[in-house]
């Protein structure tokens, strides 16, 4: 055979080739080109911005290190910063253990199952300016059903809830747990459905108790899903904002004030500093990116 | 073992079960009142008028019903256009996100072409990224294309998410490949293959899709809050918010609002709750 139809052959395939990869790339086309320009470019231009001081009127100004050397200094962010973790502290075990155990209560033969996953579900579809419109009124420290049945029962200093400096933070963990155990049981629940039944058994075969099997076969079992657990409510809970917006609005004097919150106040609110909040953003997305890099290690670890 | 003993010992075991399983049942009521009464509560005041709200011990149903504050709620705020806009973004947003995820999905799952792992690794390089780390400089990209007070901003910004392309490839990767090799054999083309074979096939993913789409833009804020300041461009979220603020002791008013503003969102998790579930479950991906 002579060289002349392997090149045609070669080009033909060249060509077919070419035209699969343009067939694959209109697919891909639309949903890439908006994700690229409204989310990586913008991710970009985070970065460059936190070296920079801009008011949004003025030409921008790049200042290296001066926006995180003010941070150091900043008072509102430090607490900001600290209210962060503590919350995140705060939520992610209470979370943790509320729905580990909704979803092994629900996990064992219970007539009515679908309807109390339902229930427990309900918070966490519903809109958060609704609940949290109601969660107000029920926690109000004044009129409240929750402090009426307190002192009722006899209990002397009333808590403010939102209104205290105390316990605004306590009281926005609570909602946020009430709010949000309902999702991650069900990712308990699908764990659960994934433990290997013959070990329970064998377990039991073995004489252990209800509790035992618990310690030793269900919870071993969960880790991964725990795992995830975890890193999902940690990821959560440091980009909390709304929460805290609508129950203590930040308050009282910063009590409650979060990163996502100051980054907001300090871009939207007041004359706008955008190099500065998003300098306030690189920090976030440092907390959120150590946790995802646990993950990551974490998840190839299992494997 | 003689018969006697095995018998106690049997409905002795037999007790401890009974036990075991009422303790359940109680805490399983427990935690559904505790989840539920919020809402009770809610629709309880939203019945009521402005003093009677906290009467003490709490009146569950109203002695004198008022379901005025359902009708005084519609002229006191732009509450049908506030319904309507939130409507059109949600509907517009999750249109857009099934079709351009699944589209692009589907390459990403069934196609061979180059730079495909640099193009997916875009993609995952964005789990990381919150996206309140970004939100500033994309309020001045749009602004600068004059786009914050328009509802056009929304729909981008809600419309091209990562986590629909992942849902979907993680489906269709579960279609087998000798599928689509067939229908290339009889001339489909790969449209023609994703349009009647692998969309309808995936119906169940993008239920899933579907509803966490329609619930995360139904009850966002933040975009909203910081996009749009129009009145006449606000979600019902915002302009329920708004409402809370302005008008912070018209208990039965705002119950009333809260309850309209919750009602699209628990019809269309009850009749798609089971895709949420299995959503959840295979992914435990969050918007």
């Amino acid at each position: 055979m002579s060289r002349d139809n392997t090149q045609l052959a070669v080009k033909r395939k060249s060509k077919k080739a070419l035209r699969s990869n343009l067939v694959a790339y209109s697919f891909i086309a639309p949903n890439f080109i908006g994700f690229c320009v409204i989310t990586l470019v913008p991710m970009v231009f985070a970065i460059a911005l936190a070296f920079c001081k801009w008011d949004g009127v003025h030409d921008i100004e790049f200042i290296g290190l001066q926006n995180f050397k003010d941070l150091l200094g900043d008072r509102v962010f430090k607490k900001a910063f600290v209210n962060t973790i503590v919350f995140s502290l705060g939520t992610v075990p209470l979370t943790l253990i509320c729905s580990l155990g909704l979803a092994i209560l629900l996990n064992q033969n219970v007539k009515l199952r679908n309807f109390f996953r339902t229930v427990s579900f309900f918070p966490y579809v519903a809109s958060l300016v609704a609940v949290a419109a109601v969660w107000n009124m029920i926690f109000s420290p004044s009129m409240g059903p929750i402090n009426m049945i307190l002192s009722r029962l006899g209990v002397e200093n009333l808590p403010r809830w939102a209104a205290g400096k105390d316990t605004a933070m306590i009281t926005v963990i609570l909602f946020s747990v009430w709010k949000n155990m309902g999702y991650y049981m069900v990712i308990y629940l699908a764990g659960l459905q994934g433990i290997n039944p013959d070990l329970k058994e064998a377990a039991s075969l073995d004489g252990a108790n209800r509790w035992h099997t618990f310690w030793n076969v269900t919870l071993p079992q969960l880790r991964p899903t725990t795992f995830f657990v975890v890193i999902m409510l940690t990821i959560s809970s440091f980009k909390v904002y709304d929460q805290m917006y609508m129950i203590t609005q930040g308050g009282p004097g910063n009590a409650t004030i979060t990163l996502v919150y100051d980054i907001y106040n300090v871009a939207f609110v007041n004359t706008p500093k955008y190099g500065y909040a998003s300098a306030i953003s690189m920090v976030l997305f440092i907390l959120v990116l150590i946790i995802t890099l646990i993950q990551f290690k974490g998840a190839s670890g299992d494997n | 073992m003689s018969e006697p003993t095995a018998m106690i010992k049997n409905s002795s075991r037999r007790r401890n079960h009974a036990i075991a399983m009422t303790f359940i049942y109680i805490l399983l009521i427990l935690i559904a009142a505790l989840m539920l009464v919020p809402f009770v509560w809610m629709i309880s005041a939203s019945f009521k008028m402005n003093k009677d709200v906290f009467t003490f011990p709490i009146e569950w149903i109203p002695s004198n019903p008022r379901p005025q504050n359902y009708i005084d709620i519609w002229t006191k705020i732009p509450l049908l256009t506030f319904i309507k806009n939130t409507a059109f973004l949600t509907v517009v947003v999750t249109f857009l996100q099934v079709l351009t995820s699944s589209f692009a999905a589907y390459a990403f799952a069934k196609l061979q072409f180059r730079g495909k792992n640099i193009l997916f690794l875009g993609y995952i390089a964005t789990i990381a990224v919150p996206w309140q780390a970004y939100m500033v400089p994309q309020f001045m990209m749009m602004r600068a294309w004059h786009l914050n007070n328009t509802h056009l901003a929304i729909i981008l910004l809600q419309a091209f998410s990562a986590f629909g392309v992942f849902l979907m490839k993680q489906f269709y990767e579960g279609v087998p490949t000798e599928l689509c090799e067939a229908a290339r054999i009889d001339g489909l083309s790969e449209y023609g293959i994703y349009a009647k074979i692998m969309l309808p096939l995936s119906l169940p993913a993008v239920s899933t899709l579907v509803i966490f789409t329609f619930v995360n833009t139904w009850n966002d804020f933040l975009g909203p809050l910081i996009y749009l300041t129009k009145n006449e461009l606000k979600t019902i979220q915002i302009g329920l918010r708004m409402f809370i603020s302005q008008y912070s002791a018209e208990y039965g008013l705002i119950m009333a609002a809260s309850v309209i503003a919750l009602i699209p969102v628990l019809i269309v998790f009850l009749s798609l709750q089971k895709y949420f579930v299995q959503g959840i479950a295979s992914t435990g991906l969050k918007g």
